[in-house]
């Protein structure tokens, strides 16, 4: 008998222990992408199509006229200054919570938890409140939600018609504004969680250190805490990028695609195309352009990762 | 844990067993008067069969998407509940009965001899090559305008408006009281596709209205571009935040004494009186310009799958939805009138007894935007073209993209 | 800190707490007014005369969802849990050639919009006839769970000295003695940090619920909220009553928890 080195058996045993994940990813993921992917480039645009299931291979032609589309051009800048904005509201604030909770002022921990609770609430639920506040309402005599409570501080000129604005700077519709708010409101308690956990693990001997070096507090910040605070900045931007990029439930009960699709995003056009019209291989090719979207900011991030693990 | 798991399973496993003696209804009538008359139509069902228990199956959000796109996996997926709602028309054709998934009803008509008691309208929109798929349980009329009587009296509007130059002229004297003059919100975009399309009827006519979907009207037709430059015309009276609501907002308007006149369906006015109004007393109604001697059907229907788990109890739902007592009963709660032409009058309001004096005697014309004349692929590219048409104001894109839609999914 | 800086920061707070108590002034008000009150007008007003009527409604018709969540949602968590727990320790400590691909390809995973699999899964279901169950919904999550899971355990574990479970083989322990005697014990703020996650993602989840169930006895509770609003009139203040009964197991297991949460959260998921 061939006696296996300690060692190895655990690593063989240890893929053991991976092997029915790997197999359920591998199936869930890997495949049912591959069954997508093979969906979008076929002809199944009917229903009737689909249940036949004969397949005809029609190449990139789902791809080509979906980049061809308006509506799915539209999709695309608002996506891309969708999470642009999310991404940098959801961690400057973040960040200025953080900071500010991180001085251990009395009731901290109130607050604290009061900023994580929205991420406690279902998008669907949240989108409808926001759906209120940012209503415009019939200006200038009855106004609604935001405009009101203008009008009632006497404010009338800050009044606006939100997420109904039709109004773009450079393909950034305005009518996003009001979205990105809600989105920011939502998961900004997250990312502030994060950097307080950053910084609370911050060795508080090289503070006092510094401190005794005369430093000021804004030095200590920019030189000691942001340096800690980079590495979780760009996974924060990894997890509100992917959550951007595939926003659904929140944009969908919130505003819908808006006049002219000023608020619309490609999920919404997915489930639209998919469910309504039926057109499966063109749904299939606009989730397959989603993931191809997340891919993009994803893929590299895990691979420097792994490369850094590696070199360790 | 483990123990809960055994409790699980058992509990499962004893759902299982009851399994047998069943009907599943699906639907999206999830609330309101729609919930209460599906639940006074099951009770119906208990009056003749107490041992069949109902299942009722509901998906609701967004009139009905939500509910489409499950049945729609679950048809696939050959699990078919044992009846379920569809608008009649292309939405059940197109997508369910070409793909042979359905089982004709017309011989069960005939064996319970109601097949004369409908509008022969109304089951050609249910057919497909002769054979009936689907029973009518209730019509709602989609060419109608709800308006506020106070304001109209205030600005002085006696005669109601009933061509387009009219209405726009009534429309002009609201604006100028400062009043909103349509109601419209097509925060979920229909809406607005649904005002379209009784405009379309109104410049098309019933007779070429209806001939859009068979190929004897061309989508050239002078009145496709008329529609366009009228609802266009519309746009500058409609109020400003439409984006931000929902049909159920728009009609409110009218209701808070905002808004003058709503074109909508007349799921409107059971609005309207759930809030507290009285039909012809607060309100009044007329059918949209143009459109007299016509009658927008907006249907649900049942009809019967193939492999139903439980095909007699399918069948005896069936029965039940299309007797007089069954239409009677869901009808006065639902809101809407009845698809059989012999139900008791005495039971609906002043209204509906309007709409189903029209019924029996106007031109039916299927509804886009609710399923019946076109296939869905339609539809939607209908919506998304008025959608982006009412920013853009761009007649000959808009034409446009109707007439490559009309090429893609009508044959 | 300076009294002034003090005082700064706490108007600071105070001022970004308005803004976070906004919406759920909105939620909490709303929920308390009778149907009548409930319009867009008066939003910003608080009930004239508190109702419990739409809590009492919501719950009448969302208590047997909210029993489908739990059973969806405990399970769910636990096994994934788990899994991830064990995977993480695998991936962390026994590295073996190509691990670190394997858990590159197991991490992509966690970021794959459901869209992109969403027929595949139904048709999946339908096939090992668990469609329209709460037990298939209880697979998927597992299943799509397990990269965030994995991940934070891995990290979590890279933080224990790899000395400590050395010396513990070099005993003659196997890797399960090891996971159960060195590491499980150590693992709670790891624990903590993926139940809230994954409880909270499970139990707000709604594509996947919405298009996996459809009988009504089945669905859980994001379902049966949308389900509350009928396509004619929607009772919001049985809507918002809903939606915070909803709200409250996440709540719960975010103030139960929340003490171990950054600290999880420092040990695992944030390293880059």
């Amino acid at each position: 008998m061939i006696q296996i080195k300690g060692s190895t058996r655990r690593r063989l045993l240890g893929f053991f222990i991976l092997l029915p994940t790997l197999i359920s990813l591998g199936i869930f993921v890997y495949g049912f992408i591959g069954w997508t992917v093979r969906v979008s480039f076929s002809n199944w645009n009917s229903f009737s199509k689909l249940m036949k299931g004969e397949y005809i291979f029609v190449g990139l032609r789902n791809y080509f006229r979906l980049f061809e589309d308006p509506r799915f051009q539209t999709d695309l800048w608002n996506t891309l200054f969708f999470t642009l904005f999310f991404i940098l509201g959801c961690l400057s604030l973040g960040i200025l919570l953080a900071v500010l909770l991180d001085k251990g002022l009395k009731g901290s921990r109130i607050f604290q938890n009061l900023f994580l609770f929205p991420m406690a609430i279902s998008f669907v639920v949240t989108g409808t409140v926001w759906s209120w506040i940012f209503a415009p309402g019939i200006l200038p005599k009855f106004p609604q939600g935001m405009n009101l409570l203008y009008k009632l501080l006497g404010l009338e000129s800050l009044q606006w018609s939100w997420y109904t604005s039709t109004v773009s700077i450079f393909h950034f519709n305005l009518a996003l504004i009001p979205v990105i708010i809600a989105a920011i409101w939502q998961l900004s308690g997250y990312t502030m969680a994060m950097y307080l956990a950053g910084l609370r693990g911050i060795d508080q001997a090289l503070i006092e250190a510094a401190k005794v070096d005369g430093a000021t507090s804004r030095q200590i910040f920019w030189r000691i805490k942001f340096p800690i605070l980079r590495p979780i900045t760009l996974s924060a931007m990894i997890i509100l990028g992917h959550i951007s990029l595939k926003i659904f439930d929140l944009v969908y009960s919130m505003t819908g695609s808006g006049p002219n699709n000023v608020t619309d995003v490609p999920a919404i056009y997915m489930f639209e195309t998919t469910f309504r019209a039926n057109k499966y291989a063109t749904g299939s090719a606009i989730a397959i352009v989603m993931l191809v979207m997340v891919a993009v900011v994803i893929v590299p991030y895990l691979v420097s990762s792994m490369k850094r693990e590696v070199s360790k | 844990m483990k123990k809960v798991l055994v409790i699980l399973v058992v509990l499962l496993l004893s759902y299982a067993a009851f399994a047998s003696n069943q009907l599943e209804i699906f639907s999206w009538w999830t609330g309101g008067g729609e919930e209460e008359g599906l639940l006074a139509l099951y009770d119906v069902f208990h009056k003749y069969y107490p041992d069949v228990e109902i299942i009722n199956a509901t998906v609701a959000g967004g009139a009905g998407t939500n509910a489409k796109a499950v049945l729609k996996t679950r048809m696939l997926g050959g699990n078919p509940p044992d009846s379920f709602q569809v608008h009649g028309g292309m939405e059940l054709i197109d997508t369910y009965v070409v793909t042979g998934m359905m089982e004709p009803i017309t011989g069960l008509l005939e064996q319970w001899g109601i097949k004369d008691k409908f509008p022969a309208d109304i089951l050609r929109i249910c057919s497909y090559n002769g054979e009936i798929y689907s029973i009518p349980v209730n019509v709602h009329r989609g060419n109608v305008v709800f308006y506020n009587k106070a304001i109209l009296e205030e600005v002085g509007i006696k005669e109601l408006p009933a061509t387009w130059p009219e209405f726009i002229e009534a429309l002009k004297k609201i604006k100028a009281a400062g009043y909103v003059p349509l109601a419209l919100g097509d925060k979920n975009k229909w809406t607005a596709t649904h005002l379209f399309e009784d405009i379309l009827l109104s410049t098309l006519g019933a007779y070429n209205y209806n001939g859009l979907w068979n190929g004897r009207t061309s989508f050239d037709h002078q009145g496709v571009k008329e529609a366009l430059e009228i609802f266009k015309e519309l746009m500058n009276y409609i109020n400003e935040n439409h984006a931000s609501l929902t049909w159920q907002d728009a009609t409110l308007l009218v209701f808070e004494g905002k808004a003058a006149f709503n074109v909508m369906g007349d799921w409107a006015e059971g609005y309207l009186k759930t809030l507290g109004w009285t039909p012809g007393k607060e309100f009044g109604w007329m059918t949209v310009p143009g459109t007299k001697g016509s009658f927008m059907v907006v249907t649900d229907t049942f009809g019967l799958p193939k492999n139903a788990p439980h095909r007699e109890n399918a069948i005896k739902w069936l029965k039940i939805i299309s007797s007089v007592e069954g239409q009677d009963t869901f009808n006065p709660i639902k809101g809407s009138i009845p698809a059989r032409i012999d139900a008791d009058k005495s039971l609906y309001d002043d209204y509906l007894t309007w709409s189903m004096n029209d019924f029996a005697t106007n031109a039916l014309c299927p509804s886009i935007i609710h399923g019946s004349a076109a296939p869905e692929g339609f539809a939607t590219a209908l919506n998304d073209t008025i959608n982006m048409y009412i920013t853009t104001k761009d007649v000959k894109k808009a034409l446009r993209e109707i007439t490559y839609a009309a090429e893609d999914y009508l044959e | 800190m300076s009294r002034v800086s003090k005082l700064f920061t706490y108007i600071l707070l105070i001022i970004f707490t308005l803004f976070f108590l906004i919406p759920i002034y909105v939620l909490i008000s709303t929920s308390f007014k009778p149907l009548q009150e409930v319009s867009l007008e008066k939003m910003w007003f608080l009930p004239l005369k508190a109702s419990f009527q739409g809590f009492v409604k919501a719950f009448q018709k969302l208590s047997p969802n909210l029993k489908n969540s739990f059973i969806l949602v405990i399970p769910a968590t636990i096994i994934s849990a788990l899994v991830g727990s064990i995977n993480g320790y695998v991936l962390s400590k026994i590295k073996f050639r190509g691990s670190n691909l394997l858990f590159t390809l197991i991490l992509f995973g966690m970021f794959i919009p459901y869209q992109s699999v969403l027929f595949p899964v139904i048709r999946f279901l339908q096939s090992i006839n668990l469609y329209g169950s709460i037990w298939g919904l209880v697979i998927l999550h597992i299943i799509y769970g397990l990269p965030i899971t994995t991940l934070i355990f891995r990290n979590y574990y890279a933080e224990v000295p790899t000395e400590l479970i050395e010396a513990a083989h070099i005993d003659g322990a196997g890797i399960f003695k090891v996971y159960w005697k060195v590491l499980f014990p150590i693992s709670l703020p790891g624990f903590v940090v993926v139940i809230i996650w994954q409880f909270t993602n499970i139990w707000n989840e709604f594509l996947f619920a919405v298009t996996v169930t459809s009988d009504p006895t089945k669905q859980p509770i994001t379902v049966a909220l949308v389900n509350l609003a009928g396509s004619k009139v929607v009772e919001w203040n049985v809507q918002m009553a809903g939606a915070l009964l909803a709200a409250l197991p996440t709540l719960l297991v975010y103030v139960l928890l929340g003490k171990y949460f950054l600290r999880g959260l420092l040990a695992g998921s944030v390293k880059g």
